[in-house]
């Protein structure tokens, strides 16, 4: 029982850290609660699949990991016992990251340089045009590697046609000299 | 603008797991939401979704979709419910990427909260930020869009990669072992002892 989900994210995309609540469903109040001594691991590994993260947390948390490589990064929460939720018992899982523009507390910013309405505005922008340019960035990679691919493939249908077809010729001269030579033998030829 | 943008992973409903995996958000009454999917792997890229309202109510519904867009205005606010299902599936696990957008809040939006409550008092320069913060906003979501396309056709090119390599080491043994194994038997039948006793046996 696990809860996944994949997030793109980028070393040069901010992102806050992933706050969490676990919540287990009451029969008798039939509503979702917090209890002690529920815990959670949570797992997140990046987008070549190595792990980035691996740690048990309570109920409540927040976990932070850092990023390498930009892609799908895959966040998996599962309790860490099935002890607390035996019997068909739901689970309520609350999770909130803030990725990229999102991440920003403006009415923070704003307070911190005494910026104006428009200031901050033109702050934002800014930030939205950096978002933007950082997605292109990595398009541009991801553009390269599904060429590489393209091209990978290409060639092994090349080879391998090419490979395939000597192998017949190089197995049909052996099969016939072999079976020349075992008829020859066999005084049958 | 606050949102939900994630891509859930599906089983197959062959599979023993729960008929759709939900998500949860709490909508303020009267706010408009929008809800947009897109299945980005597996089989056929279709995925069945529905969408409940507080008081049980099915907003939308519909099955086997590859991606379609939600347009919402909430009557009550409560919690509404945002179901994915891959029951109809029999062996592909599917990806579904979906991102629900409630509109601007407080943290993303300055000066946003004070132009819609009197938009009087704002100039040129504020209302061209305002259209600029929109324009940037319209090509976020066609780089997004942009980036699932990418995806889908990237992991297709790669499945395709190693199968080609796959098979075609698949069939070079296949036929190596096909020839010896032909020699190998047609040598077989001549092995037999002949009812003339005339052959003579000698092996190679």
């Amino acid at each position: 029982l696990s809860l996944s989900l994949s997030l793109f994210l980028s070393p040069s995309l901010s992102f806050s850290p992933g706050k969490y609540k676990v919540e287990v469903h009451n029969d008798k109040t039939e509503s979702f609660v917090m209890k002690q001594g529920v815990g959670m691991h949570v797992e997140v590994k990046d987008p070549d699949k190595n792990q980035v993260l691996s740690k048990y947390y309570a109920y409540e948390g927040q976990f932070v990991f850092t990023t390498h490589t930009p892609g799908e990064h895959y966040i998996c929460l599962s309790p860490n016992s099935t002890r607390w939720f035996s019997g068909g018992n739901r689970l309520r899982v609350h999770l909130n990251i803030d990725v990229g523009e999102h991440a920003n507390d403006y009415k923070q910013i704003q307070a911190k340089e005494k910026l104006s309405e428009l200031q901050l505005r033109v702050r934002q922008l800014v930030e939205q045009v950096d978002q933007i340019t950082k997605e292109q960035n990595y398009q541009r990679i991801r553009e390269e590697r599904f060429r590489f691919t393209s091209e990978s493939t290409n060639q092994r249908v090349l080879w391998w046609a090419v490979a395939q077809t000597c192998i017949l010729l190089i197995v049909g001269y052996w099969q016939m000299r072999h079976l020349k030579g075992f008829f020859e033998a066999k005084k049958l030829v | 603008s606050s949102g939900i943008n994630a891509e859930w992973p599906l089983r197959p409903g062959s599979f023993k797991s729960t008929k759709f995996q939900c998500f949860h958000e709490y909508i303020p009454g009267n706010k408009k939401f929008t809800l947009e999917y897109q299945v980005i792997s597996g089989g056929h890229f279709d995925v069945d979704c529905h969408i409940m309202s507080p008081d049980s109510k099915k907003l939308y519904n519909e099955q086997r979709k590859q991606y379609d867009t939600f347009i919402h205005t909430s009557t009550e606010a409560g919690e509404y419910s945002f179901c994915f299902s891959n029951e109809f599936s029999t062996f592909a696990h599917k990806q579904v990427y979906f991102d629900l957008d409630l509109g601007e809040d407080d943290k993303a939006s300055p000066g946003e909260q004070g132009a819609d409550a009197h938009a009087t008092a704002l100039t040129q320069l504020e209302s061209s930020a305002y259209s600029i913060h929109e324009a940037l906003r319209l090509v976020v979501d066609y780089q997004n869009h942009h980036r699932l396309k990418e995806r889908i056709g990237r992991e297709i090119a790669e499945y395709l990669c190693e199968r080609v390599q796959n098979w075609s080491i698949a069939q070079t043994v296949l036929i190596i072992i096909v020839a010896f194994g032909q020699v190998f038997i047609l040598r077989k039948f001549f092995d037999r002892p002949m009812p003339r006793g005339t052959s003579s046996k000698v092996g190679i």
